[in-house]
């Protein structure tokens, strides 16, 4: 609540270095600055934090249409070609007897990228109107967001060394399909975008351009 | 700490450094370019695959066996032309109806006349096949055909079928009797050589046959003409019957799977090939479908008198030797008049087996006006036909029926109209044989052997009694009889032994008639010389006589 009534640095005129934390005079209008130390560029805020985010995290969402649809693995054994999406790859976890992984792979691959969507999407929307609401939260939020944003690459990690570990040619084979591509772009663009947004727009009280 | 970047120099105390201007970046807007690429590959999936989609079609199978949704392929030729999306039961459950999504370029095979089936590994006495989805899981086998109109509903083979579309060759029908050991797939032979096989069978609709489609391929398919027989090579041919026991067999793989062979009779014969399904008859065996055409049948009947043991269904009936006909049927009757059991014997002959005898027979029986031929068999009756059970296997005692002219057949009645026509019968030589038999065993009956026995008994006691009476008696007589003769015998060696009194007693006198003997032949001698002296008395000896010891001496 106090913390709220504190001056800011953006009120100050004055601008931090976010790479050596040197503190530099603001300037006015939109040219591009950099930190007379360490050359970083500097800005207040990060630079088209809505506009990249948003844009990023929508590739993202159209990327993760293709990533559940499209089979991410093929599994064949003797000749018996199996081709998984992620959720059948679930369903199977789940039916043959190893619920734990299902649930594990459920979460890495199907939830966190969604509670990634609706965390970063309420966190744009209620930064942009300004809420007041939950502020402390959202921050946390977006931290939470941050920590967990590299989780999600669990499936394509998994891909990765299987298709690189079994290869016993006509026995048993483990080939990549363009799901997985599509998985880990939508991975990338959603760390990407969490990355573009900047929770000080969160306190941000009044409303404020981004940038 | 504080670095000396060419024109930015940090001042000391509440001087704070000024940030380096640098030039405009780019505007905003290019991230978006991100999401609209994002987009248009989306975009770009979306079309191909509608763009690779082809049609839809539902096709109904007994069981879903081995079928998975959303990963059996759908294949023709070995390529993958479409997957199964979707499996569900028909509204009455009596079938499974699976939903194949084709590809784009397999439209062709949503159109009437398309064949799917299930491919699943096979192992049949022909062979295996659908090796490979004993791994792989079963997959759906389509087959195009030449109809273009659309469709999408199919009713799914439960088997493979033997010929796919296109295939260059012919199809045959043949009908049979019965299946024998055929089944799809079987091979079809030419000179032993495989040119093709057995595509499908079924019942005829009145269910007494089963025709058949045969698949010949090009360009083995010309062989087949007009006059070609076809039989069934089916595996191990064995046939007990009259004629003794008979194996035949075309190659290893009929033996197990059976087969269908087809050739050409002998003989000048129309040689063009024939169209597409032709109708052909499927013979039981080589020989038969070689034979020239049997012709109508005619229907005879035979009452015979003695058991017909050995009698089948089926057995042959020859004409002078040659295979005429067969039995079909044998049956009893009562004679109420004579209180027998005669055995009623039908058969169907063939007279056309007969060839030319038979073409000059009917031409005969024209010319008398005789059109049934009754009244010329009733001739051939006259002069001796007869038919008869004739053993034609004595190991097996196996009969057969023979028609045959008897030297000298007892007279029978004839009656030209009756139908069927009966043919008079004769016991068989067998039954002859046996017959005479009987009569031996008969007579030997009739000897008394019981009383020859007793009296044979009777003797043998009295040569017991005699013999008894010649050891108790007779014996020791001649035993004292040969005593005596011993005794008499051994005084007579004695009596002659060269010592004996009496031996010298006859030397003495021998030597003593010696000498009488030669004072009598010295008087003779002087009497002869001197005869006068019987008168005057014997002269005065003026010389002795001259000595001939020697001479008088050897005489005995």
């Amino acid at each position: 609540m106090n913390a709220t009534t504190l001056p800011r640095a953006r009120d100050a005129g004055l601008i931090g270095c976010h790479v050596c934390g040197m503190v530099c005079r603001a300037v006015s209008g939109d040219a591009v600055v950099a930190c007379p130390r360490c050359g970083s560029t500097l800005h207040a805020r990060k630079p088209a934090s809505y506009a990249r985010t948003w844009a990023l995290l929508i590739a993202a969402l159209l990327m993760y249409i293709p990533a559940n649809v499209l089979p991410i693995m093929r599994t064949a054994s003797l000749g018996d070609v199996d081709d998984n999406t992620i959720l059948s790859g679930i369903v199977e976890l789940w039916v043959k007897g190893s619920p734990g992984l299902a649930v594990i792979v459920f979460c890495a691959s199907i939830m966190v990228p969604t509670l990634k969507f609706l965390a970063l999407g309420t966190l744009l929307i209620t930064s942009r109107r300004g809420s007041a609401w939950a502020r402390r939260q959202r921050t946390q939020l977006y931290r939470a967001v941050e920590l967990i944003g590299y989780w999600s690459m669990l499936d394509v990690f998994v891909v990765a060394l299987l298709t690189a570990l079994v290869r016993f040619g006509l026995f048993s084979l483990v080939e990549p399909l363009p799901g997985v591509v599509f998985f880990g772009l939508t991975v990338v663009l959603t760390m990407l975008a969490s990355m573009c947004f900047d929770p000080r727009l969160i306190w941000d009280g009044q409303e404020d351009s981004d940038e | 700490m504080s670095d000396d970047k060419p024109g930015s120099v940090p001042e000391a105390g509440d001087e704070l450094p000024s940030p380096v201007v640098r030039r405009r970046r780019a505007g905003a807007w290019v991230i978006w370019l991100v999401p609209i690429l994002a987009a248009a590959v989306g975009i770009s999936l979306v079309v191909s695959s509608w763009l690779q989609a082809g049609p839809e079609v539902t096709v109904s199978f007994e069981s879903a066996q081995g079928l998975t949704a959303g990963k059996t392929a759908v294949k023709f030729k070995d390529v993958v032309i479409g997957k199964v999306n979707h499996i569900r039961l028909s509204e009455d459950r009596s079938h499974v109806l699976v939903k194949i999504a084709l590809d784009k370029s397999a439209r062709a095979f949503a159109s009437a006349g398309t064949r799917y089936w299930v491919v699943r590994p096979r192992i049949g006495l022909g062979g295996i096949s659908g090796v490979d989805t004993l791994f792989s899981g079963a997959y759906i086998g389509a087959d195009t055909s030449d109809a273009r109109t659309p469709e999408d509903e199919f009713k799914g083979l439960e088997n493979p079928p033997a010929v796919t579309h296109g295939e260059p060759g012919k199809s045959f029908v043949l009908h049979a009797g019965d299946l024998g050991s055929l089944d799809i797939g079987s091979p079809v032979f030419f000179r032993r050589i495989q040119v093709g096989r057995v595509v499908s069978y079924k019942l005829d609709e009145d269910g007494k046959g089963v025709t058949f489609a045969v698949f010949v391929d090009a360009p083995n398919d010309r062989f087949v003409n007009a006059d070609t027989r076809f039989w069934n090579a089916s595996g191990v041919d064995v046939s007990l019957g009259a004629n003794g026991l008979k194996l035949n067999t075309q190659s290893l793989a009929t033996v197990l799977a059976g087969g269908v062979a087809f050739g050409d009779p002998g003989g000048p014969h129309d040689t063009t090939p024939v169209p597409d399904k032709s109708s052909y008859q499927l013979f039981g065996d080589k020989a038969t479908a070689m034979a020239p055409p049997d012709g109508p049948p005619h229907y005879i009947r035979m009452r015979f008198e003695q058991s017909l043991r050995g009698l089948a269904v089926g057995a042959p009936v020859e004409f002078l030797g040659m295979n005429f006909g067969k039995v079909v049927s044998i049956r009893m009757d009562y004679d109420a008049k004579t209180r027998r059991f005669p055995v009623l014997v039908g058969a169907v002959v063939y007279p056309q087996r007969l060839g030319q005898a038979y073409t000059k027979l009917v031409a005969l029986a024209k010319r008398h006006g005789d059109a049934d031929l009754s009244y010329t068999i009733g001739q051939l009756v006259d002069h001796g036909l007869r038919a008869q059970a004739r053993t034609g296997n004595l190991l097996t005692g196996q009969l057969y029926i023979a028609l045959d002219f008897l030297p000298h057949p007892a007279k029978v009645a004839y009656d030209p109209s009756v139908t069927p026509v009966e043919i008079p019968t004769a016991p068989g030589s067998f039954d002859k044989l046996q017959q005479q038999m009987a009569d031996i065993v008969d007579r030997l009956d009739k000897v008394p052997f019981d009383q020859i026995g007793q009296h044979l008994d009777q003797s043998l006691v009295g040569l017991n009694a005699t013999l008894a009476q010649v050891n108790g008696k007779t014996l020791p007589g001649i035993d004292a009889t040969l005593q005596d003769t011993r005794r008499t015998l051994g005084s007579a060696d004695a009596a002659l032994s060269s010592d004996s009194p009496l031996q010298q007693n006859l030397g003495q006198t021998l030597d003593e008639l010696q000498r009488t003997m030669r004072s009598l032949r010295v008087l003779t001698d002087y009497l002869g010389v001197h005869p006068e002296s019987l008168l005057r008395g014997r002269q005065a000896d003026p010389k002795a006589a001259p000595p001939r010891p020697s001479s008088e001496r050897s005489r005995p």
